[in-house]
This record gives C-alpha cells, sequence and structure tokens, in this order.
C-alpha cells in the first residue's frame, strides 16, 4: 500500500499524516483527526451531513480525497464555537429549534455560515437556495429557514453595535 | 415553614431543548461516531439478482488479501443454527442464504477485516456463482398457478402469505345493495424508504472473559431486541446489553433487525472483538424494509345528499420476500381498519391479502403508525371522489358527515373505540385560517383564464399509542411501556424511560413530565434511555407510541413519588397529610397557604429526615399498560398551483390545524408537525421505490430517489385545537406521525381537483411533473 503525506490545518490545528491517496477527506477528518462531528449521509454527494469549508468555502468532504488537501485550512463543526462562545449559527439553531435528530445539522450549519459570511442580509427564498444541497429528513426546513435567519440578524447586530453580544434568552449549556 | 415555589416549566412551555448542546457541537455520539479498542470492520457483499440459486461462493480471493480475517457466509452461519432468525411477524428470514437470494441486494456473504476499507475491497473479491431464476416482481401476479415460488422453505406451497379481514361483510353489503351512489376507487400507495439521514450499523462486542454482548446498534427498540438475541442465540439475557446511541432519524426504518446486525454479531463472538458495520446509503436504500405498497381498491355508498353509509376495501399487500412487517402480532395489516376515519358510517368491510415477491421486505413504517396512512389515504380520497359525482363542495361533504364532537367515545364499524374528537372545530379552524372561501372565488377566475389551481383537504383521524396488552403485543410480549424516576437528596432527578428518542426530544420532554409533577425545576432532571442495562423495559419508540404509553408511565411514577412525599410533608409540617394538598407544585396546608414545603425540601427529608413508618429514598417505577389507544386527528388544507409548461406542482400554501390533546412542548410539537408534512409531501410529489421485470431496483441512492429540499418545501402553516385524551394521565396523545398520515391526500386532492373540469378524479401518488403533463397534454390543456 504505497501512502502519501499531506499536511493540513483543521479549526487552526495542524494535522500530518501518511494516508492512502484514496482516503476520503471525510474519513480523514472523523478517523485521524477524530473530529466526528462532521457526518456521512450517502454516497452520490447529495445529502451534505458531510459539508465542510475547505478554505472558507463550503464543499463535500466525502467527494474530495484527503490528499487533494494538502496546505488547505479545513473547518468543521467542531471549530464554530469560540472562546465558550457559540457562533450565531448554532445559537440560531438552538434558538428557533432548527435541528430534531442532529445529523444534518453540522454539515448544514457549515453551509450556512459560509453563505451568511457571502450574503448577511438574505431573504428566506435565498435561504432556502443556499441550503438546498444540505438534506433533513426530520425538521421540514422550515425552522433551519429561521435559525439562520436568527444568525443574520445577530451577525448584523454584532456589526453595527460591536459592544458585548446579547446573551441567548436561555443559557446554552 | 414555607416555600416558594419554584420555576420549574413543565407542561405546555417551549424549553429549549436538552440534547442540543451536544449536536450543536458535533458532540453527538451516533453509531459510527464509537471506536473501540482493537474493533474490525466488516462489509457485506450483496445480490445482483432478485431471484437465483447459489451454486458456489469461493472467498479465497477475499481471504488472502492483507488485513481480511474472515468470510462469513450462510453456510457457517447455518452450522451454528443462525442461517434464519424470526421475524417480528412469526415468520422467518435468512441472516445469510444457504442455497438462494430472494431479492436483489440481498446480503450474501460478509467480510471481516481489520479495517473499513480493506472490507470494502475484499467484498469484491468474494466469487459468488448464481444460477438466475425467474423473480415475481408483481404482486397481482404473485398468486398465478404458474408463478415461481419466492419461499419453498415454507410449508405452503403459494406465495399468498395470509388473509386477513376487519367489519362486516353481510351488513355491509346490504348497504350497498340499497344505496342512492356508490363511488369506487382503485388507488396505488407505492413502497417507500424512510431513508433517515443516518443509515443504520451497529458495533457489536463480545467480551469472551465474562461472556458478556454489547451491541451498540441504531435500534428504535432496544429492549426487544435484547429478548429477540437472547432466544434466538441462547446467551442469556442478563448477559446481553444493548445500547442505542444518539440515532440519526428512525421513522420505522430501525425497528426492524437487519442481517447485518447479526452477522457482525456472529463475527464478533467468533474473533472476540468488537466488529462494527456501518451501512452505506444505497445498500440502506436498496435493502432495508420498506414501507406502504398497497394495491387499494374501494367503495363508497352514500346518499344523493352526500350522507356516507359504508366502505368496502379490498387490498393486496406486497410484502417482498419475507413477512418482516413491524405490526404488533395479531395486526398483520397493522391499524388499516381505522379506515372508516373521521366519518360515521353505518357499515365497513376491509380485506388485505399479502403476498410475497422477489423484493425486499415491506410493511415497516414510515413515519407512520401501522398502516394508517394507506387507510387516511384511501378514504380521504374517497370523500373526495364522492363530492365530484354529486358536485358537492368536499369541505361539505366533511362537515355532513364527520362523527359529532357528541358521539364520543365512538364505537367504529371496524371495532375501534375512539377516545375524543371534535373534527367540525378543526375544519372550520384550517377554513377560516386559508380564507376557504376566497380561495374558491380566486380558483374560479383563474379557471376562467385558463390557469390551474387546486384545493385539497384533508381531515384525518390517526391511532396511536399502542397498546393496551388484552390487544397488543409483539411476540407475546406486551405493548406496555415504562419508567423509573429517583429524586436526589438535593432535589434533582434521574428519569429512565423505556422508550427511545430518535430526534423527538425525549430528554427535553419527558423532563418536563416530571417537571410538572414533581414541581422540580426542569434543568434539574435528567432523562436517560436506550441502554437496556439501565433502562425499565420497554417496547421502544415508533408509532407514536412515547408520549401515550411511556409518557403516562412517567407521570404515574412521578404521581407515586408525589403520593410518597405527601407523607414527608406531612411529617416536616407535622400535620396529617390528609390536611395538605398539592398546590403551585409545593404542598401547603389546606387552608394556611403560608405552610408549605417544595419537593426538594422534601426530597431531602427522604434521606435525612423521613418518618418512622416510611421508607428512605424518593423513587418510583410504573409499567403503564394503557386502556385504550389516543386519536389524535387533524384538519389540512393545502392549495397548489400547476405550472401547464412543465406539469410542476408548487404547494403555494398549506394549513395543518392539529389536535394532539394536551401539549408538553409546543416547540416540539411544531418541529414534529413540520417533519411529519414534509414527510407527508415527498410520498406525495417525490418518492417511489420501482423495480424492473428483471428486479432491479431503480432508485438506489439519492440522485434517483428524491428527498424534499429545503426548494420544494413550503412555509408550513401550523395551529391548533386541543381535544385532551379522557384517558391518559395527561390528556395527551401522540403527533410524531399525525402529518405524515395526513398530509399526502390533502396534497393529492388539490391537485385532482385543480385538474378536475378537464375530466381527472385521481392520480396516484407520487404526483410527478411528467404525470401532469402528460395529462395536460392530452387535454390540451399543456403550455407549449
Ligand atoms: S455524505 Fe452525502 S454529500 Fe457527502
Ligand atoms: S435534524 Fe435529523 S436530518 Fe436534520
Amino acid at each position: 500500500m504505497t501512502t502519501q503525506h499531506v499536511q493540513m490545518t483543521i479549526n487552526g490545528q495542524p494535522y500530518a499524516a501518511d494516508i492512502e491517496p484514496r482516503l476520503l477527506l471525510v474519513h480523514f477528518i472523523r478517523e485521524v483527526a477524530n473530529l466526528t462531528g462532521t457526518h456521512i449521509g450517502c454516497d452520490t454527494t447529495s445529502c451534505g451531513a458531510c459539508t465542510v469549508l475547505v478554505n472558507g468555502v463550503p464543499a463535500k468532504s466525502c467527494t474530495l480525497f484527503a490528499v487533494q488537501m494538502d496546505g488547505a485550512a479545513i473547518s468543521t463543526v467542531e471549530g464554530l464555537e469560540q472562546n465558550g462562545a457559540l457562533h450565531p449559527v448554532q445559537e440560531g439553531f438552538f434558538e428557533e429549534h432548527g435541528l430534531q435528530c442532529g445529523f444534518c445539522t453540522p454539515g448544514m450549519m457549515m453551509t450556512a455560515v459560509a453563505f451568511l459570511a457571502q450574503n448577511p442580509n438574505p431573504t428566506d427564498d435565498e435561504i432556502r437556495r443556499a441550503i438546498s444541497g444540505n438534506l433533513c429528513r426530520c425538521t421540514g426546513y422550515v425552522n433551519i429557514v429561521k435559525s439562520i435567519q436568527y444568525a443574520a440578524k445577530k451577525q448584523r447586530e454584532a456589526q453595527t453595535a460591536p459592544a458585548a453580544p446579547a446573551e441567548p434568552a436561555e443559557a446554552i449549556r | 415553614m414555607t416555600s416558594e415555589a419554584p420555576i420549574i416549566r413543565g407542561m405546555g412551555h417551549s424549553v429549549k431543548r436538552k440534547e442540543d448542546p451536544r449536536f450543536l457541537r458535533g458532540k453527538g455520539h451516533y453509531i459510527d461516531d464509537f471506536k473501540l479498542p482493537g474493533m474490525l470492520y466488516m462489509d457485506i457483499v450483496r445480490s445482483p439478482y432478485a431471484h437465483a440459486r447459489i451454486v458456489n461462493i469461493d472467498a479465497s480471493k477475499a481471504l488472502a488479501l492483507p488485513g481480511v480475517l474472515a468470510v462469513i457466509t450462510g453456510k457457517d452461519l447455518d452450522a451454528a443454527g443462525l442461517a434464519w432468525m424470526p421475524t417480528l411477524m412469526s415468520d422467518k428470514q435468512m441472516v445469510l442464504p444457504v442455497d438462494r437470494v430472494v431479492y436483489q441486494s440481498q446480503e450474501v456473504a460478509a467480510v471481516i477485516a481489520t479495517e473499513r476499507y480493506i472490507a470494502a475491497d475484499a467484498i469484491t473479491l468474494v466469487e459468488v456463482e448464481y444460477e438466475p431464476l425467474p423473480p415475481v416482481m408483481d404482486p397481482h401476479k404473485a398468486t398465478d398457478p404458474d408463478a415461481p415460488l419466492v419461499r419453498p422453505d415454507r410449508d405452503a406451497k403459494t406465495n399468498h402469505i395470509w388473509h386477513w379481514e376487519a367489519g362486516d361483510a353481510a351488513r355491509t353489503d346490504e348497504v350497498f345493495q340499497n344505496a342512492e351512489v356508490v363511488v369506487k376507487q382503485d388507488l396505488y400507495i407505492p413502497r417507500i424508504h424512510v431513508c433517515s439521514i443516518e443509515t443504520c450499523g451497529c458495533i457489536a462486542s463480545y467480551d469472551k472473559i465474562d461472556g458478556k454482548l454489547t451491541v451498540y446498534m441504531t435500534t428504535q427498540a432496544p429492549h426487544a431486541i435484547r429478548t429477540v438475541f437472547s432466544l434466538v442465540s441462547g446467551i442469556p439475557e442478563h448477559k446481553i446489553r444493548i445500547i442505542s446511541p444518539d440515532i440519526g432519524g428512525g421513522f420505522g426504518g430501525k425497528v426492524p433487525v437487519y442481517p447485518g446486525y447479526v452477522i457482525a454479531t456472529v463475527a464478533s463472538l467468533q474473533t472476540g472483538l468488537p466488529v462494527k458495520w456501518i451501512e452505506d446509503r444505497s445498500e440502506n436504500l436498496q435493502a432495508d424494509s420498506f414501507a406502504r405498497d398497497y394495491h387499494i381498491s374501494a367503495e363508497l355508498a352514500a346518499k344523493k345528499d352526500g350522507t356516507m353509509q359504508a366502505l368496502r376495501v379490498k387490498t393486496l399487500a406486497d410484502h417482498g420476500a419475507f413477512d418482516a412487517a413491524a405490526n404488533p402480532s395479531k395486526f398483520p395489516a397493522g391499524l388499516f381498519s381505522i379506515i372508516t376515519g373521521s366519518y360515521d358510517l353505518q357499515a365497513a368491510h376491509v380485506e388485505v391479502d399479502g403476498v410475497y415477491t422477489n423484493k425486499p421486505s415491506g410493511g415497516v413504517a414510515y413515519r407512520c403508525s401501522f398502516r394508517v396512512t394507506e387507510a387516511v389515504h384511501t378514504i380521504e380520497r374517497l370523500v373526495d371522489t364522492l363530492a365530484l359525482a354529486l358536485s358537492l363542495d368536499p369541505a361539505d361533504v366533511r362537515m355532513k358527515n364527520f362523527i359529532p364532537p357528541e358521539a364520543f367515545p365512538y364505537k367504529s364499524p371496524t371495532g375501534w373505540e375512539y377516545d375524543s374528537g371534535n373534527y367540525p372545530a378543526a375544519l372550520q379552524k384550517a377554513m377560516a385560517k386559508i380564507d376557504y372561501a376566497g380561495l374558491r372565488r380566486e380558483q374560479a377566475e383563474k379557471r376562467a383564464r385558463g390557469e390551474l389551481m387546486g384545493i385539497g383537504i384533508s381531515t384525518f383521524t390517526e391511532i396511536v399509542g399502542a397498546g393496551p396488552s388484552h390487544t397488543f403485543d409483539i411476540l407475546g410480549i406486551k405493548m406496555f411501556d415504562s419508567c423509573e424516576i429517583r429524586v436526589h437528596p438535593t432535589g434533582s432527578a434521574i428519569v429512565r424511560i423505556g422508550v427511545q428518542t430518535q430526534g423527538q426530544g425525549h430528554e427535553t420532554t419527558f423532563a418536563q413530565i416530571v417537571a410538572e409533577e414533581l414541581g422540580l425545576p426542569v434543568e434539574n432532571i435528567t432523562v436517560e434511555h436506550g441502554d437496556t442495562d439501565t433502562a425499565p423495559y420497554g417496547l421502544g419508540t415508533y408509532a407514536s407510541r412515547s408520549t401515550p404509553t411511556a409518557g403516562a408511565a412517567t407521570a404515574v411514577a412521578a404521581r407515586k413519588i408525589r403520593d410518597k412525599a405527601k407523607k414527608i410533608a406531612g411529617h416536616l409540617l407535622e400535620v396529617s397529610p390528609d390536611d395538605l394538598e398539592w398546590q403551585d407544585h409545593k404542598f401547603q396546608v389546606k387552608g394556611a397557604p403560608g405552610r408549605s414545603v417544595t419537593m426538594k425540601d422534601i426530597a431531602f427529608a427522604a434521606y435525612t429526615n423521613f418518618p418512622q413508618d416510611v421508607e428512605a429514598g424518593l423513587e418510583a417505577v410504573d409499567y403503564y399498560d394503557p386502556p385504550n389507544l389516543t386519536f389524535p386527528f387533524g384538519a389540512y388544507i393545502c392549495v397548489v398551483d400547476i405550472d401547464r409548461g412543465t406539469g410542476m406542482v408548487k404547494i403555494r400554501r398549506f394549513v395543518a390545524v392539529d389536535d394532539c390533546g394536551n401539549i408538553i412542548n409546543p416547540m416540539i410539537v411544531d418541529g414534529q408537525i413540520h417533519g411529519g408534512l414534509t414527510m407527508g409531501m415527498a410520498p406525495a410529489l417525490l418518492e417511489a421505490i420501482t423495480y424492473d421485470e428483471y428486479g432491479n431496483i431503480q432508485q438506489s441512492n439519492l440522485m434517483d430517489y428524491l428527498l424534499p429540499t429545503a426548494m420544494e418545501t413550503p412555509v408550513w402553516e401550523t395551529d391548533k385545537t386541543v381535544t385532551p385524551s379522557p384517558h391518559h394521565p395527561l390528556g395527551a396523545k401522540g403527533v410524531g406521525e399525525s402529518a405524515t398520515v395526513g398530509a399526502p391526500p390533502a396534497i393529492a386532492n388539490a391537485v385532482v381537483d385543480a385538474l378536475s373540469h378537464l375530466g381527472v378524479t385521481h392520480l396516484d401518488i407520487p404526483i410527478t411533473p411528467w404525470k401532469v403533463y402528460q395529462i395536460l397534454e392530452a387535454h390540451g390543456a399543456a403550455e407549449a
């Protein structure tokens, strides 16, 4: 078995390994880096459960080889929380009941994070289009759209008033 | 002494979910997230044929691959008596075949290897020689004299499995003979797949030293699995532990025992090492159990004024190669006899015949309590067929025929006793919310302009919460459910339940029940489930039964604790317990509200200062056997616009008024309804599993099997009426599946309504753009 050396950062942490060239990025993240928040829901690049950010751009990590990521900066759900504060998108999903079984949620949130960076003031229809590559079988999407709107609003408010962010209504322990 | 009532946030509060913090951080524990020391991986060789004889299996090349430890075949299992296993429906099912395969993608052999990728490589090296046999694909031809036999292993040399009926045939025929109007409709409710975003899988881990088998498994019913595993394997039940971790969606697809679970267990028993098996999506879609697949022929007898009188239904049920449906034992066709729905009929007769075909097992749920969806679709389509035939408004026909609110408890012609209902109120609310009269005016104007718009109604009755033990069991185990509560000295509590969440939020709602009943703050209550070593015995979560059964057990267990707490409270307040009342979530002296104690005070006393005649501690267990099922209902109205250029149906508005009795957590109930509506829309417009004549599945992955995305899914508008269940301790009913059951006919009725002026009286689901476009073209109504 030939191996190839690869190095990348995931959520800012460096990872290096000698791996089979065929190792999928999602398996690298889950089984080499042991970050199991990124999920697998299909084998045809259809569900988006595996969505991560590659240099800030959403990508389905089930359809990339880890060796293609040499030198890349990967972001996963585990990197959203910063200094003990949840990302506005995480907070939105909590407040608006944007998840049920939680299996699609990490991929859905990564897509939302990248989308809001591009479009900080979206319409509901724009959100629906943005998440149309992420399948959720539980929620019926209505509350996911609300969750992303919640995050968009919170981020816009933080932009205009960079003072202390408002506490969520209920502590998310 | 006096105590402030705590803020408890019990029944009726939209408490944010306790399970979310871990899911939001990517710290859930789903099956594929577990890694045990020394863990091996299993992958499965599957049949390319729907029906074939296995001539030979040559595993030598696979075994030669470094990292491959074993290849397990049916012959190996047969030697251990494990080539077959019982199904939940008194049939048996192959774990691995010894000499023949009976559906495409059936498990043929399993490879055990040190790594996931090596196992995947090795399955391509297992050489299987097949001799193809003609398959039975059309259930209508399954009982032809020259049909090939799907199951020669059975004594009965026929593909007919069983005949089942309910209601009164003679009385029904009599009403039909004298009827002024009879409408008839054939319906096909296609085969569909629940397709939870997490597939199925397990890690079987046998510890050879203490002889204990632990299986982490994506199962909705861990205790039942433990009992079945013990019975089949001979391992004593106390040496088996089933752990159902976080589950990425269930919807019924994770109730059955799939062969992969059993093979991985055998592999672990043999190796003494943990063995992980995780399905691919394509394996999940091709081989796991399916839902629906009912070919229905229904007739409704009525008077000319629209009064519905009797219903006669014949059904052919395609069960695939094994009758592995997940129904209560006495109900081979589930609760299909709820088919008279929300209407007061004089008589009904329902027949179902199950047949074998060369397809994977059918008859599991798709977010539906035991065939209720098929029943509701039939009656709700027929009501519209009748209205159309008599040129009556479908809302008027429904109002005319509803079981009146004062008639509850209502005995249905097929033998059910509906516990409660108020159907006119729900329909009126939905009609007002959507402005039904305004929509009908708009439709008339649009129709005059050649535009296609339709309005569809569904006023369904559900039957959930199996169930009373005199009628409901699975493999003989009665369908009670359970709860155990322990209150700790400092006033917090742990609650363990016999049901298992797959996203429904049990960790939150069951804590709310206990908070309400005991007056403890919801944040001080932990709910555990899914581990058979710690949870009390229960039958699991499916068929919307958690709240009706385990929810009731939780309330009753908490009330047992409260009874004991009252004695301790009397001791603390130095009064007779009879002089106390439970008010504002604390015990207070009658007539002296200033003298009170909270449950927190009592909990401490239960361990430090309890009366002589009372045992220490504060805990209780309840096994709840419901006296009846609960009957949630709803009124749904759907508005569609149809694109004449493409045949595409767009849901413009969808109003759902649901009644699930008293509500524990409105936020969660709303979420359940949103999800259920989406899984109702899916088979109505998008999803179906079909096979070609050779038995090849046509939708074997998510590129061909279309789950709704956010683009097709409309903005669901929800509302409620509240008719408490008279027999449930909390007045609650199940809700998880109401919307999946109620939505499809509302959508189908709306499309038929949009096309009725072209002479269309029925469309089978899924109503795809192509299906609609062909109709438009045939009537010259398509846009070039
Ligand atoms: S796992 Fe489904 S898109 Fe990657
Ligand atoms: S929350 Fe279960 S799939 Fe989205």
